[in-house]
């Protein structure tokens, strides 16, 4: 029994952008099972991205999608949830787009608590632009903007998405792709605003500065790195050192905003 | 049946004809001098309805808007100066994307943070050359509390109409004055939206040119699905870099503006007839420049006003042929030399083009220009 993939993909807009080895389309592929498990439906549904090699996502998808500029998807998305409630809203974009020059816009959402769900690519590298570093590389890596090493410390982009208030934050990686369904089935689920990080793998600008011999290579960090986060209750410190926690991180119930417009319209309106 | 008279601020003024205008999405960012604007709409708004937001930067708020414009809404931002040069990113998104939006922009001084509270008329190169690569501009910019309210409703219209962002730009005088205002009944003043698609949705493409130069724009969640970006794009709305579908677009998209000049373009003739000496003003300069040329009338000196109501598209047009007529022109206004630069242009050297500049913060006055009057006849 296979997935019917092509259902939900737009005819003739194949083949996409993204180069060999790339985990986007994995990512791809994971939001379209989930798309099918929630059963939304196309004409309802609003995909939103920045700039980027992620955010061509959209154009490959048979939606209601927003290509829009760099960074701003979050903020572009958000004004298309206040206007229509009632649409899906579905984010994705890269680590670089979403967390630096989007950054702002990230945090707002995040805090609003409006009921979209971002999915965040996280490649650890500005991709399209041919590997310059971004807020998500690791401290000492190598990029064509840091030949010497990265001086700069890396966000936590799930932490980062906790402390702004997100209600639901969730991890998966690209090696872990029957995971990514599951994770964005229950983050578009909840009422509010979800962040699923992907970890993500660039084999072009990121894995051959970086010294990674192959793709298998960079896919099987993701393996060995990653955690789940009920099984990383029964490990150490020292265990969990170097390791990245997945799954569903954080979860909790808060008034969303487009329901707190509602009764404010309610009061106007008396 | 007894008109229904208000005294409204310029700023709430535009409010009230965004809301005339059917206006019911505002996404906002705290500045002065337009503030004012987005605290009455989110009263107002969301007694009809409607959504107001405040968003976390100018950038947010441009972003939002279009959004929402893209689910059919009709949308408004306002803001000044440094935030009209913050959502010059996404005003260019607007364009190349031709998404319906109305920015509201108070001028006032700059550079930067500049003048906070003192008027200005310095934005007016910004709402055409602000943002970046070719595309049209619309600015509307009004000189009375009244005509903000008119022209408010004429920015929306003309933005559904040509699908395209359009600037509406008082200076501080006009949005923070307060005058008599007659408010338009219902269907007094006409009130345009955009044309939705005629095809079905297998068959709709976002910048279909068999529909013209302005093709229909659907809106999201209404069971058409397409694809909208910044990129240079086909007619399906997909990118390409297909060289000539790109020089195509790209003409297309200032056609819309150019090949309909006449509809867009507004403007006052006052006392020109017989006119020797035109003053050529826009704004609350304006004004000033009305009462120098009455008084100059009253000293014998026959002098007249061009009034300036549509900055963008520039009337060149009207320009050129008063500077055959006239034997001078005299451009005052409140920056150093911007319409003055645009009247040169225009005139051709068929009339001596003097400008009157003041970036000190206080208004051109009525001396002034009558001086300059007696000065060049």
């Amino acid at each position: 029994m296979s997935f019917d993939y092509d259902k939900y993909l737009r005819p003739g807009k194949l083949p996409h952008i993204w180069c060999p080895g790339c985990g986007h389309g994995i990512v791809m592929k994971g939001l379209i099972r989930a798309i099918d498990t929630l059963g939304l439906e196309k004409d309802n549904t609003a995909i939103v991205s920045g700039i980027g090699c992620a955010s061509r996502l959209p154009g490959y998808l048979d939606f209601c999608t927003l290509h829009t500029a760099h960074g701003r998807a979050a903020a572009f998305a958000t004004g298309v949830k206040m206007a229509k409630p009632e649409m899906n809203v579905i984010l994705v974009g890269g680590d670089g787009d979403g967390t630096a020059i989007g950054g702002n816009h990230f945090i707002h959402a995040c805090r609003r608590n409006i009921d979209m769900t971002y999915i965040i690519m996280n490649n650890n590298i500005y991709g399209m632009t041919g590997g310059q570093f971004s807020p998500c590389t690791p401290t000492g890596a190598l990029a064509s903007t840091t030949v010497y090493g990265n001086p700069d410390p890396a966000f936590d982009v799930a932490k980062l998405a906790i402390g702004a208030g997100a209600t639901f934050v969730a991890r998966g990686t690209a090696y872990h792709a029957t995971q990514i369904d599951k994770l964005i089935v229950e983050a578009v689920q909840h009422k509010g605003f979800s962040v699923v990080e992907i970890l993500d793998d660039c084999p072009t600008t990121y894995g051959r500065r970086n010294k990674y011999k192959s793709v298998i290579e960079m896919m099987n960090r993701l393996k060995d790195v990653a955690v789940p986060v009920k099984a990383a209750e029964k490990m150490t410190a020292e265990q969990l050192q170097g390791k990245i926690l997945t799954g569903v991180l954080h979860k909790e119930e808060r008034p969303h905003y487009t329901d707190e417009y509602a009764k404010v319209i309610a009061r106007a309106s008396k | 049946m007894a008109k229904k008279v208000a005294f409204l601020q310029g700023n709430e003024a535009a409010a009230q004809g965004a809301l005339y205008a059917g206006c019911s999405f505002f996404g906002g960012y705290p500045i002065t001098p337009s503030t004012e604007v987005a605290e009455v709409l989110s009263i107002e708004l969301p007694k009809v309805g409607g959504k107001f937001i405040q968003m976390e930067d100018e950038i947010g708020a441009m972003a939002a808007i279009i959004g929402a414009s893209l689910t059919g809404a009709k949308v408004l931002t306002s803001t000044s100066g440094p935030g009209l040069s913050l959502k010059q990113e996404l005003i260019g998104y607007a364009c190349i994307a031709e998404t319906p939006a109305v920015i509201y922009n108070v001028m006032r001084g700059g550079p930067s943070t500049g003048m906070p509270t003192g008027p200005s008329q310095s934005d007016v190169m910004c709402a055409k050359w602000g943002t970046h690569g070719d595309h049209a501009a619309i600015c509307l910019v009004p000189a009375s509390v009244q005509e903000i309210f008119e022209e408010t409703v004429r920015a929306f219209n003309l933005a559904e109409k040509y699908r395209m962002p359009v600037m509406i730009m008082p200076d501080e005088i006009g949005a923070h004055m307060r005058e008599r205002i007659v408010i338009p009944e219902p269907g007094e003043l006409e009130v345009i939206n955009r044309t939705a698609p005629s095809v079905p949705p297998a068959e709709y493409k976002p910048y279909d040119t068999k529909f013209g130069d302005v093709p229909p724009l659907a809106a999201f969640g209404s069971g058409y699905r397409f694809h909208v970006t910044g990129l240079n794009k086909a007619e399906d709305g997909f990118p390409t870099t297909k060289a000539a579908l790109v020089q195509a677009e790209e003409e297309r998209q200032i056609r819309k503006v150019d090949a309909n000049i006449d509809d867009i373009v507004t403007f006052e003739e006052y006392l020109l007839d017989d006119c020797e000496v035109a003053v050529v003003a826009f704004g609350s300069t304006s004004r000033s420049a009305r009462f120098a040329v009455n008084e100059a009338r009253k000293a014998g000196i026959k002098a007249g006003m061009f009034r300036i109501k549509t900055f963008w598209p520039f009337p060149d047009k009207q320009i050129s042929a008063l500077a055959t007529k006239v034997k001078a022109i005299i451009t005052p206004e409140m920056n150093l030399g911007m319409c003055t630069g645009e009247v040169k242009r225009c005139s051709a050297g068929n009339a001596p083009v003097s400008g009157i500049f003041r970036v000190d913060g206080e208004p051109i006055n009525p001396t002034q220009i009558l001086e300059k009057i007696k000065e060049v006849m």
